[in-house]
């Protein structure tokens, strides 16, 4: 019987023991993570591009894009562009339009459906991301992307930000500067620096808070999604196109 | 004494064989190790054709090892009996093939290192996770294949693996199509057609990679093909090669029906270049007419002439490949249909490629895999086909 009792406590103070041992760790863990909150459904991440408002040959969004995710910036074709300017030219009347190309963060995104791996992912917030330890570069992802928005890192890379891991081998595009998001801010590069430039064409927000300035507008305004015909679902819309 | 030199000689070829595969083995290996050092901007692909001349020299080789069973399964699963003795023959290539074609695949990742990934973390919805169980189903099968044809006891069980693995072949090719038939925003693909035509591919290609490697064998050990047998094959071979005609046709025809497709179909068959020119004059010309003219013309089909016809049909498909592969990719994708398009990324370019040295030697080093897996293979164990 007293042994009985002898193991019993054993075996609790063994337990709070080896909790005593884990919990600093676990904290450390956390800290070093940032936000404790994983990235919730009850948030889409997304944006309104008014091209009206955006201003042919300002690639301000595209430097600020470079700068943000420390991109070196080539327009090669072989180098990598998470967000670049497009020029269109109807064909039938030859009005011009300028605007910003980029991720398209689909709901339904194709990139995902084909990765082997499961390394292109979309995030529970809507943003679809690579994760750079499980991509194998296979380029599956670029093949299937109606939008041509991911890029291949051809060369080896350096100075990289820390808080934007990148690979060579690697296949990566916009990431809606997650790494803002995370730590809470509610801007991305692209959008601030069109707003410095007095532009004010991107606005980004929450598409599913109805009160959000980005909710609003694209209630109030006509807009559509590049391709919309294949169903995907972009997390983008653009108005005046 | 006679006999002794001869295998002597024979000894000395095989050696000379094998090294000769395994220096063009190393060339490829060498060239996927420069490419993995510097990245792939040694190679001709960029962001705008991101698969290039690794994807055409794999692909080749992925249809053609599903294609080599024909022989297998007409003797096995259908039950005529010159295809049954050239069957283990037929299974050792297409062990050999497909080994070539994936080490190819593999090499030209961007992280070859990480392939071990692709099977930890296996994503249910990718063809390409489809294809990394239908690859190994492959292996297994054809191993086992082998099995009840080579070992006498089981001689028994070959009808019913013969059975097996012709499903899984034309399953397996339905998963290469689908690479392709799956990609909802390219021009060139996203088609149902893929899946049915890569089947009628590997058909033909298959079939004439076994002509060719029958052939050598046979000139190797001075044999002369029966010439029943021989009308049957190059029959077949000219029946399949018209049937891919038929196909490849049908998957142009409907396209250049569909309005939004016309520019695509100016740009692949007219005014592309490089691409009507390899389509035009390499796959159809050369790889599809000359073939059949060698094969059925009164006065062709000689062992000779169908070789011949053989190796121009391989040499259409690296064309036809190439034509699909890249240039699908080299016409811009429709982003903003009625928009002229301009941008630093190529929007609304046709996209510019010439593959680079190592590239190519990538590919032609998967080739030499197959080349050494089949010689070691004849030589080590019984798969010169015999007939009665």
């Amino acid at each position: 019987m007293s042994g009985d009792l002898n193991r019993r406590e054993f075996l609790r103070s063994s337990a709070m023991l080896a909790g005593l041992a884990v919990a600093p760790g676990v904290l450390l863990y956390d800290l070093a993570h940032g936000k404790d909150q994983p990235a919730s459904s009850s948030v889409r991440w997304g944006m309104l591009i008014d091209t009206n408002q955006c201003e042919e040959g300002c690639d301000d969004c595209v430097k600020a894009c470079n700068k943000e995710n420390g991109l070196p910036g080539g327009t090669g074709p072989a180098d990598e562009q998470w967000i670049r300017k497009v020029e269109l030219k109807n064909i039938k009347t030859g009005k011009i339009t300028s605007l910003p190309m980029m991720c398209q963060h689909c709901a339904e995104p194709p990139c995902v459906d084909v990765c082997p791996t499961g390394a292109s992912f979309k995030r529970a917030d809507g943003i679809v991301l690579v994760d750079r330890h499980l991509c194998i570069g296979c380029r599956y992802c670029m093949m299937a992307c109606p939008y041509k928005a991911r890029s291949f890192v051809h060369e080896p890379l350096h100075d990289q930000k820390p808080e934007v891991p990148r690979g060579k081998g690697t296949v990566e595009s916009c990431t809606l500067c997650v790494q803002r998001i995370d730590r809470g801010e509610n801007t991305t590069a692209c959008a601030e620096a069109c707003s410095k430039a007095g532009h004010k064409a991107i606005l980004f927000g929450n598409l599913n808070d109805p009160d959000s300035e980005v909710s609003k507008r694209i209630r109030e305004v006509a807009s559509t999604r590049i391709r919309a015909d294949l169903g995907l679902d972009p997390g983008l819309h653009y108005e005046g196109l | 004494m006679d006999a002794l030199q001869k295998a002597r000689r024979e000894t000395r070829g095989f050696y000379l064989l094998t090294m000769l595969g395994a220096l063009i083995v190393a060339m490829g290996l060498a060239s996927a190790h420069y490419m993995e050092e510097h990245g792939h901007i040694v190679t001709g692909m960029n962001n705008q054709i991101v698969w290039g001349m690794p994807h055409v020299f794999a692909i080749f080789m992925i249809v053609s090892a599903s294609g080599v069973l024909n022989v297998a399964s007409i003797g096995s699963v259908f039950g005529q009996k010159p295809y049954k003795a050239r069957a283990p023959l037929s299974g050792l290539l297409s062990i050999a093939l497909l080994a070539g074609g994936l080490t190819v695949l593999m090499l030209d990742l961007g992280r070859p290192d990480r392939v071990i990934v692709a099977a930890t973390h296996y994503n249910p919805t990718s063809v390409f996770a489809w294809n990394v169980l239908l690859y190994s189903g492959l292996f297994a099968f054809v191993g086992i294949y082998l099995w009840t044809l080579m070992e006498k006891r089981m001689n028994a069980w070959s009808k019913p693996a013969g059975l097996v693995v012709f499903v899984w072949r034309i399953i397996l090719t339905t998963g290469t199509g689908m690479i392709f038939a799956f990609l909802v925003a390219r021009q060139a693909y996203g088609t149902a057609i893929l899946p049915p035509l890569f089947i009628v591919m590997s058909f033909a290609w298959g079939l004439a990679v076994f002509y060719i490697v029958q052939a050598a064998l046979y000139g190797w050990n001075g044999l002369e093909l029966d010439a029943a047998i021989l009308k049957r094959m190059k029959n077949l071979l000219g029946l399949f090669v018209a049937s891919v005609i038929y196909l490849v046709a049908a998957y142009h025809l409907t396209n250049l029906y569909f309005a939004k497709q016309a520019e695509f179909e100016k740009f692949i068959l007219l005014e592309g270049g490089i691409y009507p020119l390899l389509f035009w004059g390499g796959y159809f010309f050369l790889g599809s007419l000359v073939p059949l003219f060698l094969v059925y013309f009164p006065g062709m089909g000689a062992s000779r002439h169908v070789l011949f016809a053989s190796l121009l049909v391989v040499a259409g498909s690296f064309c036809l490949l190439y034509v699909f592969i890249i240039g699908g990719q080299a016409f811009p994708l429709s982003i903003f249909p009625g928009y002229e398009v301009m941008s630093t990324f190529g929007d609304g370019q046709i996209a510019n490629y010439t593959p680079s040295l190592p590239e190519i030697l990538l590919g032609i080093g998967g080739l030499g895999v197959a080349f050494l897996i089949t010689t070691v293979g004849v030589r080590a164990l019984n798969f010169l086909p015999k007939d009665e």
